[in-house]
């Protein structure tokens, strides 16, 4: 087999396996679900359970839906069939609802969606202050806490305009974390990075994964997704085409789509 | 290194240097900006002759006013005795004549204090609002000021604006109670139910309960000249940046019947001239509200340039709005944060930010049209003017009496117009 692109598993941190464990609570079920943007079908009989701890990469060409995927599961996205249960609370219209699971549930996006108009250390305070109702001084230490975790407590007073990508990235990773999410989700998170700043990245997901972290991350970076994914999923035309463990994934792919996948992004 | 193609490492790094003499400093300047091109010198001559030729007619004419006279003619006897025949001058008498009119109308005299204290105690509430730096305390200040001020300029029972400010926390206890519903909506319909029933049907007999301890009242006829301006324009520039955040929210709305409406309103507001609308409530309102209600003209003509201008101040914020990416409502939704959570602290900040230009362009807009309320007969700045050219004395003055009202006008809008340049340099986060 070649060797992935653009980042090797190698070049990462090795992860002790006794420390990537996983619970048998579920964290995330997806049953049956169905998704249509008008009459195009976007999504076609997901099943998926998530287990508390457990790390899944999601892979496919673009269009193939596994964007749409995530964000179901925090309803940025609404599907109009089949249940998405999360931690328990299945995912209605009701607003209540919805608004408990996304604080439950942290999401970091492709282009990072930070506030431009807040600094970083406002960034990561917000939602603890208004929607968890923590005590400002108590929600900046925290914050505090988890930029010095992605290590970079000396940007607190910035803008987010005054960061690079890499950085910017870290602190909206960091934000999510102020919220003590029980899983988190991340959308390409980089995708939209430089290379040299895609490391940085990768390094602080890791770690998270390390802490047990439940974790949904569509990524194109395999080196990533050998080095902590306890299970991959491989998606095309809106449906989940096979998931296997990391290893037998890229060794012994088993499905023609996912073959002609790996070749087209390992291959070269 | 004899050839070009060898390899090449360099083994220090080039230190920055000062750019060269002709680009900095005042000749830089000059060349850059004013003589970079041929065309552009010539544009630059033919820019400094125009600047001569009005100052060259203009500063004569400052230069020969006259402050102490008292009828037009005998402003212009004096500049000829002094001047000689053929000179021009400004017959400034006017305007010292009738300074008092043109600030306060036919405001009572023993009241001028009034208008004045409400004057200088509203830069005392704007300041909070248009300062960051102060303390935020100040704020209540501003929030008590719009009752303060009516109180001091119409005069009349202190509990009118207690009892109309008591309105508020009924709609505050409104919202608060249908903050518990799921709908995001539920909220703000029950804190304008309640403060609506308080203002129609608790407000009034309360008031009659109430003694009558106050200043004394002051019709609203005897308003007039900038302190009318100000009144009307402040007011309604107060009230239009809400109501056209709601408007704007409110056309954006997923709720198709909220949609319509604010879609509606919008559009027929903008459809209509803000002659007809002050037409209609100096004339035409009168006639559908029940007899003997003495709905008071100038709350009218503001409740009419408020809604005025809320349209206008709609669809510029809407155009903030529809600049923001989609990853700002995603980015605040998914940390949890509710509908208004994610409007008042993610979306509006930064959209009122792009719409400042337009924002302000609205309330110069505003402010310059309070001035057709003349034509509906108050006695704003041009009303007066016209009474004044009525008088014998000073029949036939022009440039003294409009230069005048636009020199007043012009400081106010080129004021707000700084402002909003100030603000926007403050607010420049995103490239520094």
């Amino acid at each position: 087999m070649s060797e992935p692109h653009p980042l090797d598993a190698s070049d990462l941190e090795p992860v002790h396996p006794d420390r990537l464990k996983v619970s048998d609570q579920v964290a995330i079920q997806i049953i049956e679900m169905n998704k249509w943007y008008g009459q195009f079908h976007v999504l076609r009989d997901i099943n998926l359970t998530v287990n508390r701890g457990e790390r899944i990469v999601i892979a496919g060409p673009s269009g193939s839906g596994k964007s749409t995927l995530i964000r179901c599961v925090n309803r940025l996205e609404e599907h109009q069939k089949g249940k998405i249960i999360v931690d328990g609370t299945e995912l209605t219209s009701d607003l209540k609802n919805i608004d408990k699971i996304r604080s439950e549930v942290g999401m970091v996006f492709q282009h990072f969606n930070l506030f431009p108009h807040l600094t970083i250390l406002e960034n990561c305070t917000l939602a603890p202050i208004w929607v968890r109702k923590v005590p400002k001084k108590e929600a900046e230490e925290t914050a505090m806490h988890f930029l010095r975790k992605v290590k970079i407590p000396e940007q607190a007073n910035k803008y987010p305009g005054q960061l690079s990508g890499g950085q910017q990235q870290r602190v909206a990773i960091a934000r999510s974390l102020c919220m003590k999410p029980r899983i988190m989700l991340f959308d390409e998170p980089t995708s939209a990075l430089d290379p040299e700043m895609i490391k940085e990245v990768l390094d602080t997901m890791i770690e998270l994964a390390e802490e047990g972290m439940t974790m949904l991350c569509v990524t194109h970076e395999m080196g990533f997704a050998q080095a902590v994914a306890n299970r991959v999923i491989f998606m095309d035309q809106g449906q989940i085409v096979e998931q296997n463990e990391p290893r037998e994934f890229f060794n012994n792919p088993r499905n023609e789509r996912t073959k002609l996948f790996l070749s087209q992004i390992l291959g070269h | 290194m004899a050839n070009q193609a060898m390899p090449f490492s360099r083994s220090e790094m080039l230190p920055p240097e000062p750019p060269p003499g002709s680009a900095v400093g005042v000749v830089g300047w000059l060349r850059a900006n004013l003589f970079s091109s041929i065309g552009n010198s010539i544009l630059t001559i033919l820019a400094l002759a125009l600047i001569w030729l009005v100052l060259s007619h203009v500063w004569p004419w400052l230069a020969h006013a006259v402050w102490n006279a008292d009828s037009y003619a005998q402003c212009r006897q004096i500049i000829a005795d002094t001047w000689g025949p053929d000179a021009g001058g400004a017959c400034l008498a006017v305007i010292r004549e009738r300074w008092k009119q043109f600030m306060f109308g036919f405001y009572p005299i023993e009241a001028y204090w009034r208008p004045t204290l409400a004057f200088i105690l509203m830069f005392v509430a704007l300041a909070p609002i248009l300062f960051s730096a102060l303390p935020r305390k100040m704020l209540w200040f501003s929030l008590i000021f719009p009752g303060l001020a009516y109180w001091l300029l119409w005069g009349g029972s202190i509990f009118v604006p207690i009892v109309i400010y008591a309105g508020f926390a009924a709609g505050w206890l409104g919202f608060h109670l249908g903050a518990r519903a799921s709908a995001a909506f539920v909220a703000p319909l029950l804190a304008a139910v309640f403060a609506l029933v308080w203002w129609f049907f608790i407000a009034s007999p309360l008031i009659n309960l109430l003694p009558d301890i106050g200043l004394m009242p002051v019709q609203s006829k005897q308003f007039g000249g900038f302190m009318l301006s100000v009144t009307i324009g402040v007011t309604g520039i107060a009230f239009s940046l809400p109501l056209g955040v709601l408007l704007a929210l409110g056309r954006r709305s997923d709720l198709v019947f909220v949609k319509a409406i604010c879609v509606g309103f919008i559009e027929f507001i903008r459809g209509v001239p803000l002659i007809a609308l002050l037409l209609v409530a100096s004339f035409l309102l009168n006639i559908f509200m029940p007899p003997g209600t003495n709905f008071d003209i100038i709350l009218r003509v503001i409740i009419m340039v408020t809604l005025f201008s809320a349209a206008y101040m709609a669809e510029v914020i809407r155009g903030g709005l529809a600049a923001l990416p989609r990853g700002q409502y995603e980015g605040a939704d998914a940390l949890g944060l509710n509908f208004w959570q994610a409007t008042r602290l993610v979306i509006m900040p930064q959209a009122l930010k792009i719409s400042i230009p337009g924002i302000v362009n609205t309330f110069i807009g505003l402010f310059k049209d309070t001035t057709l309320v003349a034509i509906i007969g108050l006695l704003d700045p041009i009303g007066l003017i016209t009474s004044i050219r009525a008088n014998a004395a000073w029949n036939g003055m022009v440039w003294e009496l409009y230069g005048f009202v636009a020199v007043l006008f012009f400081v106010c809008c080129f004021g707000m117009s700084k402002y909003s340049q100030y603000l926007e340099r403050k607010l420049r986060t995103d490239h520094r």
